[in-house]
């Protein structure tokens, strides 16, 4: 994952890989994202081109899903799930601990770029509660010490 | 000799690739010939990770592993030796029919999946008509296991009976529910199950291609779902399906974080590369689905039964189960649970028997106060109610729903206005946007809650009536069902939403 402004030569390639697709549209999108941080807005137009469809029609696809960005994320992303399952083991305590301790509310990036926290609806490991993705590491029965630990290493 | 080592979602949370690591440098100093295998989680997760070791007194256990139990679990004297783990109580009391492979085999082995009975059911079901397979289907009553409950054999022979130039099969692997986590058990932990069962319906729709739509939330999932199908058609068992004359292919997509998308005509309308709205019914899916074609959309769990049903015939299966609600359910115990995890056993038991003798009550020790039952659309059971048999209809009549079939447990700390207001809460993040009692209602609901926790009691009127038009004016069951979790908090625990206004005066 760069963070570089894409240009558009590196844009209609990407979205190239994927226009023999049936419905091709968000495998462009987490492709996109997946290159470069997440999606420009530079892009909007050429997929537009690219699918025959309209800019508004694309531009409403990107906004729809929580999972796309419109601005690079911070280097590290802190997913914490607020689902009953992990509220039943305390989420709501460790979220309230991780957001405070970053001084802010969720979707926020630290000052330093280093960490954005975000919420997410169930992981899937809810007999292993509180859940919590750190970038694409899984982690089960996070307490509030191990959510030091966690932001520590993600240089908060 | 053979090391199993989980690589399921929840053992890797808990520590498994660090077991797995300490493991190999264990075999190379002593250097002795072992495999570590890669499997699916037995689906006790209080074990995880779960070592097995495999022995001729057959595999034993020994968990939940820390690196530091390496070295004893080889000197043979480790004190987290659990015995064979087949005969561990919680799993010995289940019937194992959909999840009879997971945990025990390695998940990418075309072989070890045949050797467990694999591919028996399709090679079945190439002899028998498209006909005769619905058929198959509608005798052993399977239901829609994502929630809805509706009969597999007839959305399928509406498909079957379709006219269409293509048709397909989509699975649905958008398991958002909390407290839910069968279908990423078994996409992770015996994906050819899910493969073959979705090549059985192809067969028997005459649909060629099938589409497995996974929420982004599970990356292991899609990477074991994409491993597997590029093994399956490399053995052309996708493709051209085993040289039948037939042809069938997968393709793996995956979701963007909406939870709607959950809702068979919404993940429709994503596959397409729209916006993830709901669509009115009619037109049916399984006659306008897909780019407006055929369409069997079923949950990952329903797919994943077909294959036993055709290996040991719909009677067999139809023999489990209570009533309308047969065969068997893969349960999830979640939550502030002792013993949380997968437990899969006929329809039939008693709600309070899964909770407290199969769960072991809450983790926190505490008396359970309530569980919610069906993920977050899921009504709030109370104790009282812990009589309720596990089934579709013995649910609907006590308020409630089986869902997906994730039980969520809660002690006496729990919050139920709070619960109440963070569905409504929920609901407002997620909508689609698409119907108004959905798109506004939830976020009223959330302002009309805090109106009740600040005391003010004359709320709970408008409350109720909200929950009405939510239920009655919603497209679908995002706004049609968020009524549940929240006039079954505030039914089932009315001082809750009374003592606010006690201390306020």
């Amino acid at each position: 994952m760069t963070q570089a402004q894409p240009t558009p030569e590196a844009i209609v390639e990407t979205i190239a890989r994927h226009l023999h697709l049936e419905g091709p549209l968000l495998p462009i999108l987490h492709d996109l994202q997946h290159e470069f941080g997440f999606i420009p807005e530079t892009a909007v137009p050429l997929i537009a081109a690219e699918l025959n469809i309209g800019r508004a029609e694309v531009h409403g696809v990107v906004s729809f899903y929580h999972d796309f960005r419109d601005a690079p994320a911070g280097k590290h992303v802190v997913k914490i799930c607020r689902a009953e399952a992990c509220q039943s083991v305390g989420a709501n305590a460790l979220s309230d601990h991780a957001l405070a301790k970053l001084g802010g509310d969720w979707h926020m990036t630290t000052p330093n770029g280093n960490i954005t926290i975000e919420p997410v609806y169930c992981l899937g490991l809810c007999a292993c509660g509180p859940a919590v993705l750190v970038d694409d590491q899984l982690e089960g029965r996070v307490d509030a010490a191990r959510m030091d630990e966690i932001l520590a290493e993600c240089g908060a | 000799m053979k090391i199993y080592i989980p690589r399921d979602a929840a053992a890797k949370a808990l520590g498994a690739e660090r077991i797995v690591k300490a493991v190999e440098a264990e075999i190379k100093e002593r250097g002795i010939d072992a495999q570590i295998i890669r499997n699916g989680s037995r689906g006790m997760i209080w074990l995880e990770p779960l070592v097995e070791v495999e022995t001729a007194e057959g595999r034993v256990g020994y968990g939940p592993v820390t690196v530091a139990d390496v070295k004893a679990i080889f000197e043979g004297d480790s004190d987290k030796a659990l015995g064979d783990v087949e005969q561990i109580p919680f799993f010995a009391a289940q019937t194992r029919l959909t999840f009879a492979r997971v945990g025990k085999i390695d998940p990418l082995s075309l072989s070890d999946y045949e050797a467990h009975g694999g591919l028996v059911g399709l090679r079945r079901a190439i002899a028998m008509s498209a006909e005769a397979m619905v058929d198959e289907v509608k005798t052993s009553g399977l239901r829609g296991r994502g929630g809805a409950g509706f009969p597999t054999g007839i959305k399928w022979d509406t498909v079957r009976m379709a006219q269409g130039e293509k048709k397909y099969i989509v699975c649905n692997a958008d398991e958002g529910d909390s407290g839910t986590f069968a279908d990423r058990m078994v996409m992770e932990g015996d994906p050819f199950t899910l493969i073959e069962g979705m090549i059985i319906a192809g067969l028997a729709t005459h649909a060629t291609k099938g589409f497995v739509y996974i929420r982004s939330e599970y990356p292991d999932a899609i990477e074991q779902m994409e491993a597997a199908c590029a093994i399956a058609r490399d053995a052309g068992v996708l493709g051209h399906v085993l040289n039948s004359g037939h042809q069938f292919d997968i393709e793996i997509r995956v979701g963007a974080g909406a939870y709607v998308c959950g809702e068979e005509t919404s993940l429709l309308n994503s596959l397409e590369g729209k916006r993830g709205t709901v669509r009115a019914k009619p037109p049916l899916p399984a006659l306008q689905g897909f780019m407006g074609r055929p369409t069997v959309v079923n949950n990952v769990i329903s797919l994943a039964t077909v294959p036993v049903i055709f290996e040991k015939g719909a009677q067999h299966y139809a023999d489990f189960g209570l009533g309308r609600s047969k065969g068997t359910m893969p349960i999830q115990i979640a939550g502030n649970v002792k013993f949380g995890g997968l437990f899969e056993t006929a329809f039939g038991m008693p709600l309070g028997d899964l909770v407290n003798k199969i769960g072991g009550g809450t983790a926190s020790g505490r008396p359970v106060k309530a569980v919610q039952v069906g993920g977050p659309l899921g009504a709030y059971m109370p104790v009282s109610k812990f009589d309720t048999p596990f089934g579709y209809e013995d649910f609907d009549q006590k308020g409630g729903l089986i869902g997906h079939a994730g039980i969520v447990v809660f002690d006496d700390t729990a919050d139920m206005l709070g619960m109440a207001r963070f569905a409504m809460e929920f609901c407002a993040v997620e909508s689609c946007g698409k119907c108004t009692p959905c798109r506004i209602g939830a976020v009223r609901g959330v302002e009309t809650i805090d109106r009740i926790a600040a005391g003010d009691n004359a709320a709970v009127e408008i409350l109720t009536d909200l929950c009405e038009t939510m239920k009655d004016g919603s497209l679908c069951a995002l706004g049609g069902f968020t009524p549940f979790p929240v006039m079954s908090a505030l039914q089932n625990f009315p001082e809750e939403f009374s003592t606010a206004k006690e201390a306020a005066e």
